[in-house]
Formats: structure tokens, sequence, C-alpha cells
């Protein structure tokens, strides 16, 4: 089994040609069905695959090791893997011949073999060359159009912020060393109990640093809007969907896996307060921006914050001994990670084809693409409603699960939770409403009214390949919305075997229905739903017919404001539509904006006005600004000391290795 | 089997009553407007003929517009059928009450109004953008204020069914005299004037650019397209009524099926749906129209209620 590994390199470097290409991805796609089915197989059996790849004189045996949690991100990044390789195959057709597809394929095959890397590693080292090859192979796939400067600027900007990451994440891993004795994850399990309270709330604060750069919780976040968009799309759409749940998977499995299951409060009030700031700072940054893929690279951050509620409240309510309700909270979380796995890779998709139909991002440029590219706008419109947590899509069940999660919080009297609840409550609620404006803007600018530029007039629609991979994403969109059943029986063990307590069953499911037996007959029934919606629109068309007969239409155009006829430029556009929550929230953003107007001939006709808005990034002038200030001074002092002769740099070894002497006798 | 034929019949039954009544509660808040005005006014049937009208006039769609303009009123209605299923008015628990919960009600809503801010930008007119900017922007704020106003009575109850709340609710009237239960009425209430469209939030009577919102997103519309979508708004009207007075006073609910409850439900019902009805009506008389960057002060005010209607009640308890 561990051959899935193995077989996702191969031959792909060689490949210049158009087969070549076709067999790199189609060696993805088949290596990503055996990782599916490899994580179904765990899932349901419940035995845990263990492989020790063979010993090394100083790290001990190296393992890999996939239990229920493994399986589960397995699966997922694997699920998510199949849709972009297909998809892959249509939209590397046209690169230009400048861009090395050979690369391209190689660094995909590495990115995808490193993240199962990440996954189903068993011992610190194989996990942090694993974290370390995906860091290298995203680098390399950010500057994958090197050329741009932004896109060069922006894996700079990554690789230094992961690897800050990776210097937390490797003094997490030596602190557990030290207490266990041991790198492999069997002896750090649960080796939270052996530690002074200190050293566990180090441990703690080093993951939550070291995995939440990487997953890009605020105020760790500022790679990710210029990452994930500099990355071609297919990659962006697995960097989004999966790479930062990556950090989310770090998170669980060092919180609950080897810290738990004695948790102090606080540790679930910070990861709380950690997932609402990312979830509406992430969507309030999300509605000011205007290139798409920027746009969505802001939810992505939205959304680990609502993730992050989940897990924040999980260990809130273990903390304080409700093992039951954390359970719900936990299955929330997770439900999430995979619900925005789905629904962020088929956007971003979704995005690419419509960047590579239009070559624009900035959707004030696009409009009216819903004609000329009709799957590609439907299938947006549904991850569009699917992440705007909507019914009977699978966002909605998540959401549910995390409100009812966190309403059950009540049942707990203690101070902290009667505080930190209502709030992330009223939170949620606001991120919810915030990201359903935020995609009515994205879509109906993008996609709807008249095109706004040429290449929105001359889009054509996507390649068969690129709508079958979008079409799969929004198939399980449907499914795990209207079947919650199908993903609550896998995770209800899974987070069961997480809190370490015989506690599975919190969330009924009775036929299709879900329902919180906690709570006097909370429940919903999405597939009823579902089948109501559709079935009820019987009734207006009906209605109609009985009153009014035959539907008669006409066609005629919109009435232009009493002009000649209607013009694109007469419409809405995306700054204008963002307005009014530019202002309602404007202590937030500080917002300024500029207006030029260059030869007035008629205060109401101006030919030409240049309007220029910024908005403020307070995490970068507050705080990445000054720190990054201290580092280039300190820096900037240390050349002193390289001075470039050889002699001198021999005397700094010589007087290290004489310190080294006098201490390590 | 027989459970389930009583169940479609009763639900039927259900929405027939809300679907019945919705244009006549709109009626009712006109009529009381004009006298206020010192007009005569129209009569109180007077939606009911212009639903009538609409449904046999000719649509006009513009030629910019795609499918999701002509789907949109189908879907607007039915999401605001479904939720008039899950909304108990004259009897609790109502038959498909598990099918969905307050959450579920209230991204319904949500569900609607997503696709209704579409349909304004699929026409490529200006107006349409601007309501549905507006109306998405304001949905921002009101949405969470009446999530957590509903909570709070959630909470009191235990679950987040509405029936079991109203239930549970009815059963012990001194917990709604509880000062975080007023607080909540107080947010959902101003919620209610910003949802429905009502003064000094939105004028439902208005064309002027200016101020439209709501009527600014369906400017396009017409005919039966146009009635769907009215009538959608009424009915949204009396759920929001039932919403109110069914969670804060549920008094004279029936509990069972026998006529007499049945009776007294429809009496109690229609009662308070009058008097708020009537209520909505003074206020929209005695206010002007709020300027639009102020509305956003409004509804913070019911954010912040609701929001310290549920602190309040996690801290003090019942």
């Amino acid at each position: 089994m561990l051959i899935i590994a193995g077989r996702r390199s191969p031959n792909s470097q060689s490949s210049l040609n158009t087969a070549g290409r076709n067999l790199g991805f189609t060696l993805a796609l088949l290596s990503s069905i055996a990782g599916c089915l490899l994580s179904l197989t765990i899932l349901l059996s419940g035995a845990p695959l263990h492989v020790e790849l063979g010993q090394t004189p100083l790290f001990g045996s190296l393992i890999l090791h996939v239990d229920g949690l493994s399986a589960l991100f397995l699966g997922i990044i694997s699920l998510l893997a199949v849709s972009v390789s297909v998809y892959s195959l249509g939209y590397t057709k046209d690169l230009s011949p400048r861009h090395a597809v050979g690369t391209l394929l190689f660094l995909y095959n590495g990115f995808l073999l490193s993240m199962v890397g990440v996954v189903i590693a068993g011992h610190a080292v194989v996990f942090l060359f694993a974290w370390e090859v995906m860091s290298l192979t995203t680098y390399f796939l950010i500057s994958y159009e090197h050329e741009e400067p932004a896109a060069r600027r922006a894996a700079w900007l990554y690789v230094v912020m992961t690897h800050i990451g990776t210097a937390f994440l490797l003094v997490m891993f030596v602190t557990l060393h030290t207490y266990t004795g041991s790198f492999s994850f069997d002896a750090f399990k649960d080796s939270g109990s052996h530690m002074p309270a200190l050293v566990r709330s180090l441990v703690f604060l080093c993951a939550t640093v070291g995995f939440g750069i990487k997953a890009g919780i605020i105020p760790f976040h500022i790679w990710l809007p210029e990452a994930h968009p500099a990355a071609p799309s297919n990659v962006s759409a697995l960097m989004s969907g999966v790479m930062i749940k990556t950090g989310i998977y770090g998170m669980v499995r060092v919180f609950f896996d080897f810290l738990g299951p004695d948790i102090p409060a606080w540790w679930g009030v910070l990861i709380l307060v950690v997932a609402v700031s990312s979830s509406v700072l992430g969507v309030l940054y999300a509605l000011m921006e205007h290139d798409l893929k920027r746009l969505l690279a802001y939810h992505s951050i939205e959304n680990i914050g609502i993730i992050l509620m989940g897990i924040g409240a999980a260990l809130l309510f273990t903390a304080l001994g409700s093992k039951p309700l954390a359970a719900i909270a936990l299955i929330a979380g997770l439900y999430h990670v995979l619900n925005h796995a789905i629904f962020k890779g088929l956007l971003f998709l979704g995005a690419g084809s419509v960047l590579h139909a239009t070559h624009s991002r900035n959707i004030e440029d696009l409009g009216g693409l819903v004609r000329k590219m009709p799957w590609t706008s439907f299938f947006f419109l549904i991850g569009a409603v699917a992440i705007s947590a909507l019914p009977p899509l699978n966002g909605f069940v998540s959401e549910w699960l995390t409100f009812q999660a966190l309403l059950l919080g009540f049942q707990i009297s203690d101070l902290t939770v009667k505080i930190a609840v209502p709030l992330t409550v009223a939170l949620l609620a606001l991120t919810g409403a915030l990201a359903a404006a935020c995609f009515v803007k994205a879509f109906g600018i993008t996609f709807l009214g008249l095109p706004r530029s040429v290449h929105a007039q001359t889009a054509h629609e996507s390649s068969p390949t690129m709508i079958a991979a979008m079409g799969l994403l929004s198939l399980l969109c449907v499914v795990f919305g209207v079947a919650p059943g199908l993903v609550v029986s896998v995770l209800d063990p899974l987070a069961a075997s997480l809190l370490g307590a015989n506690i599975s069953g919190q969330i009924a499911l009775n036929g299709g229905m879900l329902a919180i037996p906690q709570s006097t007959s909370t429940s919903i029934a999405p597939a009823v739903l579902a089948g109501f919606l559709v079935a009820i629109t019987l009734v207006p068309i009906s209605i109609g017919f009985v009153f009014g007969g035959k539907l008669r239409k006409r066609a005629a155009m919109t009435w232009g404001c009493g002009l000649e006829k209607l013009e694109p430029r007469m419409q809405y556009t995306a700054t204008g539509f963002s307005k009014p929550i530019r202002m309602i929230f404007s202590n937030i953003y500080r917002a300024t904006h500029e207006i030029e107007i260059s030869e007035v001939s008629s205060p109401y006709f101006q030919p030409e006005v240049r309007y220029e808005l910024k908005t403020e990034s307070v995490f970068l002038t507050y705080l990445y600004e000054p720190v990054s200030r201290v580092v280039l001074k300190s820096a900037r002092m240390m050349r002193r000391l390289q001075t470039g002769h050889l002699q001198s740099y021999l005397a700094y070894i010589f007087i290290t290795l004489v310190i080294l002497l006098l201490f390590a006798r | 089997m027989n459970q389930i034929v009583t169940t479609i019949a009763t639900s039927l039954a259900h929405l027939v009553l809300v679907l019945a009544i919705a244009p006549l509660v709109t009626g009712v808040v006109r009529k009381t407007k004009a006298r206020f005005q010192n007009r005569r006014g129209a009569s109180v049937l007077q939606p009911y003929f212009d639903l009538a009208k609409l449904f046999t006039k000719e649509v006009v769609v513009s030629s910019v517009a795609s499918w999701l303009f002509q789907a949109t009123p189908y879907l607007v209605f039915g999401s605001m059928l479904v939720i008039a299923l899950l909304v108990p008015t004259v009897i609790t628990p109502v038959p498909l009450h598990w099918v969905g919960d307050i959450i579920t009600v209230i991204y319904l809503f949500a569900l609607g109004r997503f696709f209704i801010a579409l349909a304004g930008l699929d026409t490529g007119s200006a107006f349409g953008g601007l309501g549905s900017s507006r109306e998405m922007s304001i949905a921002s704020i009101v949405e969470p204020a009446m999530m957590l106003a509903i909570f709070t009575a959630s909470v009191t109850a235990g679950s987040t069914n509405l029936s079991i709340v109203v239930e549970r609710l009815s059963a012990s009237p001194l917990a709604m005299m509880n000062p975080a239960h007023l607080l909540a009425f107080a947010g959902l209430f101003i919620v209610m004037i910003a949802e429905t469209g009502r003064i000094p939030v939105d004028n439902p009577a208005t064309h002027l650019e200016l101020t439209m919102i709501h009527e600014a997103m369906i400017l396009e519309y017409s005919g039966r397209y146009l009635a769907l979508i009215e009538w959608a708004s009424q009915i949204k009207l009396v759920v929001f009524l039932a919403l109110l007075s069914n969670m804060f006073f549920p008094v004279g609910m029936a509990a069972t099926w026998s006529p007499w409850a049945l009776t007294v439900g429809v009496g109690a019902f229609c009662l308070k749906v009058t008097v708020l009805a009537v209520i909505v009506a003074v206020i929209e008389s005695m206010n002007a129209k709020l300027r639009l960057f102020r509305v956003p002060e409004l509804l913070m005010v019911a954010f912040i209620l609701s929001l310290l209607a549920l602190i309040l009640y996690f801290i003090i308890g019942a």
C-alpha cells in the first residue's frame, strides 16, 4: 500500500511533450485514487497502517503511521488531488512554450507526495523532511511564473514565513524528544502528562505558531494572499484547499494526540481568539479584494478561522471536563476541513478557468461570463453557495454543527465559557453573512451583467477535462451537503479516539437526519430540505399556471437610464458594491482614497476620472514592518563581523571551538 | 403510511394559511398608513388584486439577463414557502419541525437573498447593483443580529428547534419576562423592520434611486416574476411577525389538532399579527426614512442588543 508514495513522481521530469504531460498528471491521478482507497480502508476498518522505513543511527527507526486522523487528511488530500489532476490535463495544455512543463509536473507531483508524507509520517524526522519538501516545492511553484516580480516577491515572503514556522516546529519536536527520549509519534502520544505545565504550554505555543503560519491564521497570514494567487491555478487550488490544512492536521495531532487530555482552559480561549479574528478579518479583507484569486485566498483565512472555532471550542470544552461537547465541536471542525477543501478547490479551479479564458484576475474587467462559460459559471455558483454556508450544500452542515457545539456551551457553568462562547457565536454569524455578501460580489460582478472588457467579451468555455473536474467537486458539495451521515459516521469514532473517551454518538444519525441528542429535538434533515426546495418550486409554477395560464415572455433591453443604450460602465463595479461595507467597518479598513479628474468639460460627463483606493493593512504597518526593521538593523550590525578576510574567519572558528570545548567538557 | 399522509395534509393546510393571509397583512399595514395620512386608502384586499393582475401579465425579460434571472423568482418563493413550513404560526409543533431548525430558517432567508441580489446584478442595470450592494451590506449586520436574538430564546428552551422553543416558552410564561428575553425582543423587532424593508430602514413605496434598497434590486422584474417576488416579501413579513409574536408571546398557540384549540390558535395568531402589523404601520407613519449611512448605526443597535441578550442569558441564566 505504501507504493502510493513511490508511484507519484516517476517519469514526470522527462516529459516536455503532450504525452509526457498527460502521463505525469495521469500518474498523479492514479496515485490519488489509490490514496483515496487507502484512506477509506483505514477509516472504515479502524486498523492503523504502520510501516517502518528503516533504522537510522541518530533518530531511531523511521516510521510511517496512518491512523484515523492521518487517513482522514490523506483522504481529503487525495480527493482534491484527483480532481485537480484531471483539471490540470486541460489547464496546462496551452501553457506557453517558455514555461517548462516538465518542471511543473515534477514540482506538482513532488508537492502532492510531500503533502501525503506530512500526514502519514509517524516520526518527527520523516514529518519535518516531508514538511520541508512541501515548503520548497510550493516555493518553486509560487515562483513558477518567475518573470513576474510579484510572483518572486510572494515566493520570497512565503519561504521566509514558512521557515519561521519550521523553526518553531523544530523547537516543539526537540522539546517533545527531551521528555520522551524518542522521535516517534507513538512515543509522543499523551506525552503531555509527563511534562511540567510550563513546558506543555511551550509546546502548545510552538505548535500554534508553527502550524498556524502554514494554516494562515491571523496575524501570520500575510504570505497567503500573495502566494496563492501567484501560483498556477491548479496549484493554488491544492494550496488553498489542502496544503493549509496540513497546519490544521498538525494542530489537531499535537493538541489532542500528543498533549491531551490534560488541557488548560486558556489554550482553548487562545485558539478561539485566533479563530474569531482570522474569520472576521479574513472575510472583511476579502470583501475589499477585486483580484479573484486574492479574494479566494482571503476566504481561506476566513475558513481556517471557522475550522479553528470548532477546534478551539473542543479544547475549551475538554479543559472544562465536558468531552461529549468537545466531540461535537471537533467533528464540526474536521467536517469543515473536508468541506472547505472541496468548495475552495472548486472555486480556485473556477477562477483558474476564468483566468485561462480572459487572462484577467481583476473582476472589474470581467462580467457577462455566464453566457460565454455556462458550465464554469454554474459550478462556480455551486461553490459560492456552498462557501456562503447556504442550505442545502455542504458548507451549511458544518457551520450548523459549529453553531450547535458552541450553543451547547451554555451547559457549562464557567465564566470563561459564558463570555467566550456568545462572542464566538456572534462573530461566526457575522462571518457567514459577510461571506455571502462577498460571494454575491465575486459571482455577480465576474459572471453576470455585461462584459466590462474585450477579454471578457471574447472569453470561451474551458476544456472538457477542466469542466469534468469542477463537476466532480460540485457533485461532492451536494453529496456532503445532503448526506452528512456519510461524513459524520466516519468522524464520530475518530473524534472519540482523539479525545480518548468513549463518547461516540454525540451526533445522532437517523435516516437522513442529523440530530443533537443533548439539545432537545434539535435536528436537521438536509436531504428532505433539499427535496423540498426542489419540489416546492412546483407550487409557484402551478399557482402561476392556474392564475395566469401559460407564461408569456418578451425580451427587451435593460433600461439605459434615458441614454441611448446600456453601457457596461453603467453597471455597478466591485468597488462600488463593497463601498457600504467599507463605510460600516471603516475603523478596520482605514481606507484612503484619491480622486483625480482630468479636463472637466461638463460636471456630469467627465472624460477621465482616476480613482485610487487604498486600505491599510494594520498587521503590516504595526507588526511586520517594525519587526523587519529590527531584523535588518541587527543584520547590518552582524555584517561588521563579516570582513571577508580568511584569517578572521579562521579566528572565529578557533574562538568558537575553544568556547565549545570549555562548555562541552 | 397514515402518519405520512397526515403530515403532508397538515403541512399543506399550514402552507395555504400563510399563503392566503400574507397579502392581507400587507393590506392592513397599507390601510393603517393611509388612515394616518388622512387618506381613505385602498381596500385591505388590494394586494390580492395586484397579485392577480400581475400573474396574468406578460413578463419582460432583459436581453442581458441569464437563466439566473428567471430562476430566481421561483427559488425565492420556494425558499420562503419552506421557511413557512418550519415556523410555527397557529400550532406547535409544526408537522415538519424535524426538517430544519432556527439556523436553517435564517440561512434559508439568506439563500433567497443571495439569489435575489445576484438577479439584481444580472440585468446589467445600474439600479440592480445598487440595490444588491445595499441589501447585502445591511443583511451582513441584520443576519447576525437576528441569529443572536433568536439564540437567546433557543438557549432558554435548550433547543434550536423552533417548535420546541415556542412550546417550552408557552409552558413557562414567566421566562418571557427575563431581561435577556426583552432585550432580544427589541433586537429582533429592529431586525424585522430591516429584513422586511420597512421605514426607517427602507421604504417599500418608493422608486427613488437615492433611497431604494429592496425595490432597486427587483426593478427589472415584471408580470408573474414580480408577483412571485412581491408575494414572497409579503410571506416574509408574516413569517417575521409570527416569529416575533410566537417566540416572545406564545399565548393561545394550539397544541393539539382539536377544532377548539385550532380555532383559538387561529384567532390568537390573527390578533397578534394584526396588532404587530398596526405597530409596524404606526412606526412607518411616525418616522422618516434614515439616510443610508445612518442605517448601519440602527442595525448595530440591534446587533448589540441581541449580543447583550445572549451574554446576559449565559451569565445570569433563566
